[in-house]
């Protein structure tokens, strides 16, 4: 466990390195961002200045460098557009995208897998069929048309939830959240069912999948052999089986909404991460930029780490190999 | 006499597929009395996996029993509601399958597997599920149960995971047991240990097995009566003795002379001419003419099953007994 909890140390750092290399130059590509920091209208004097403080006449191996030293230090630099230091930028942001990527993800995860063992377990079912027709409509209309139909709808027409903003927050761990008042989560509910419908849907098309498989084994007919009932072969035969696709996919699932609810986030005026990015690629705000995207590079190791974790604990074979 | 354990008269198990109907069982009748051992042979796809599940009630669509009776004590089986059938598998009656690899539940351990077999029909704490769990490993030879318990299936070996398997089916001490081939998927000399335990402990808990098995050498060691399955119908049947030695039906004959123990040594095993024909497409008639040397134009007609109580064949030209 050791050697393997090492190993996999290491290749987060070659990982972070690796990233870092490659965003600094692609935001080094996007543009110059001088040219929307200053008014075009100063002197040449204050335009070179401005550019010498920002290291920006420097070559790119030694603009990099000196990133890399701050980086050691902790120090992500200060946002061109907010003025502040981004870290704190980033972090104070966290928790909104944070409570609403838990939401959708561990709400699709939850309906999604008893709906899906429902549909692997009675195929022919007409309950079966409405269950896949939702999966299809989840897969194949876009997200930001099903935002505007809920806002259409639930904000506009019934009006019984707000169409945008956070709500009422409360301060715990010195931290923001909207999910402990009531008013917060009536602001919540609508952004996290339009994020969770495509993860619903695949949830849904996992869990049948693996119910559909697991079912014909050997296994289960043995199990269903010693009288016990299909109630019980499925919490405790089935969904043990299944789980391995769907931890996966919860992972990948949690990490991508986590860095790209944008979509959802612009359409709900959600003060989260996806906000924060599309604005500073449009001020080309380079620190903001190379912060976030490592940080999301960051969150995915974890994220890995945690679900190889889940792995062991869910399949003892696994357990065994690693050892 | 002893009272007659399991009856089972003109059972018929058909799949209602697309390709047609399968008639996976076909009119099969048979008797099993409290305690003893029968054996069903057949090649493959002779229905004999199919006349098991029937028995447990574990048909699933687009499979039915379309006609027959089965009756365990009296009480009929055939019609019985999902629930009530439920309740009789694995108490009443219990089945062992052919491959301990995929039979048990990878990812739970073997502690586990036998609390949910006994919560099937009794609540009871994990303590005592645990004392009852080594109780029956022990039972069926299964060296340090108590420290095994907590293991998971990949750290048995075939042998031991059969050995668990078999221990799950006596669980509830059933009145019958169907082992579907237990013994195949296992080395030579497991597949002989574990012979000898299932008829010692069939003997000492009093319980009737039904044997299924491709193998007559297997069966014969096992078995005091022989069924012979092929194409869905009990062709033969008889005490072993007897098959043996005076089989009737010619595919009796053709399954005993190419048992490798009855071949000369250095010379080429004899074999039944043909492949067995695919459950969905019987030749009519007799559904073993097309493979048969002594086939003519009656064979076409379905026969009869012929012969008296306890030792019957269906054959329209059955071969005379050496002994008679």
């Amino acid at each position: 466990m050791l050697g393997f909890l090492i190993q996999r140390l290491l290749q987060a750092v070659v990982v972070m390195m690796v990233i870092s290399a490659l965003v600094f130059i692609g935001v080094f590509a996007v543009g110059n961002p001088i040219d929307v920091l200053i008014s075009p209208d100063v002197t040449q004097q204050i335009r070179l200045d401005t550019i010498a403080a920002y290291g920006f006449d420097k070559p790119l191996w030694e603009q990099y460098l000196a990133f890399l030293e701050r980086l050691v230090h902790g120090n992500f630099g200060r946002s061109f557009v907010f003025n502040m230091p981004v870290l704190q930028l980033i972090l104070s942001r966290l928790p909104a995208t944070l409570e609403l990527t838990i939401a959708a993800v561990a709400g699709a995860t939850l309906i999604g897998i008893p709906l899906g063992m429902y549909a692997g377990y009675r195929p022919d079912s007409p309950i079966t069929k409405a269950i896949m027709g939702i999966t299809i409509l989840g897969f194949s209309v876009p997200t930001f048309w099903i935002g505007l139909v809920l806002i259409m709808t639930f904000a506009v027409w019934l009006g019984w939830l707000p169409a945008g903003g956070r709500g009422d927050t409360v301060m715990v761990l010195g931290i923001e959240w909207s999910f402990l008042t009531l008013n917060g989560l009536s602001h919540l509910f609508l952004p996290a069912l339009n994020l969770s419908l495509f993860k619903l849907a695949m949830m849904i098309r996992l869990a049948r999948a693996g119910t559909r498989e697991v079912m014909l084994t050997d296994t289960i007919k043995f199990a269903r052999a010693s009288g016990q009932s299909d109630g019980t072969i499925l919490r405790r035969h089935v969904l043990r089986q299944i789980s391995i696709p769907i931890v996966t996919v919860f992972g990948l699932e949690f990490g991508s909404t986590l860095a790209f609810a944008v979509v959802t986030e612009t359409i709900f005026s959600w003060p989260g991460l996806g906000k924060l990015i599309i604005d500073s690629i449009q001020s080309l705000d380079r620190p903001v930029m190379v912060a976030y995207l490592m940080l999301i590079a960051f969150l995915f190791i974890i994220i890995n780490f945690l679900v190889d974790i889940a792995y062991a604990a869910l399949d003892p074979r696994l357990r065994a190999r690693r050892s | 006499m002893t009272a007659r354990l399991l009856e089972v008269r003109h059972l018929a198990t058909h799949f209602f597929t697309r390709a047609g109907v399968v008639k996976a069982v076909d009119d099969v009748s048979f008797d099993l009395e409290v305690g003893e051992v029968i054996g069903l042979v057949g090649e493959s796809g002779s229905g004999k996996s199919m006349t098991g599940y029937s028995l447990l009630g574990l048909i699933d669509p687009p499979g039915r029993i379309v006609q027959g009776s089965i009756k365990l004590k009296g009480q009929e089986l055939v019609g019985l509601p999902q629930e009530a059938l439920r309740k009789l598998r694995g108490r009443r009656i219990a089945m062992v399958f052919q491959d301990p690899m995929t039979t048990l539940n990878p990812v739970l351990t073997i502690a586990d597997q036998i609390h949910l077999a006994i919560n099937a029909h009794e609540r009871v704490s994990t303590a005592t599920a645990r004392q009852r769990a080594v109780d029956v490993l022990t039972r069926v030879g299964l060296p340090d149960a108590d420290r095994r318990l907590d293991a998971y299936p990949h750290e048995f070996s075939g042998g031991m995971r059969q050995r668990v398997a078999i221990a799950i089916a006596l669980l509830h001490r059933p009145d019958v047991i169907i082992a579907d081939e237990p013994t195949t998927a296992l080395d030579v000399s497991i597949q002989a240990q574990i012979l000898a335990e299932m008829k010692s402990l069939v003997r000492d808990l009093g319980m009737a097995l039904i044997w299924i098995s491709h193998d007559l050498a297997v069966v014969s060691a096992m078995a005091s009566r022989i069924l012979v399955m092929y194409g869905g119908r009990i062709v033969e049947s008889g005490p072993t003795a007897s098959v043996l030695r005076d089989p009737r039906h010619h595919y009796t004959r053709g399954l005993l002379n190419s048992l490798p123990s009855r071949a000369a040594p250095g010379q080429p095993l004899t074999q039944i001419s043909g492949l067995p024909p695919s459950l969905g497409a019987l030749p009519p008639g007799c559904a073993f003419h097309p493979r048969c040397p002594r086939a003519d134009a009656i064979c076409l007609t379905a026969p009869e099953t012929t012969g008296h109580e306890r030792r019957d064949w269906r054959c329209h030209h059955p071969l005379t007994a050496v002994s008679a």
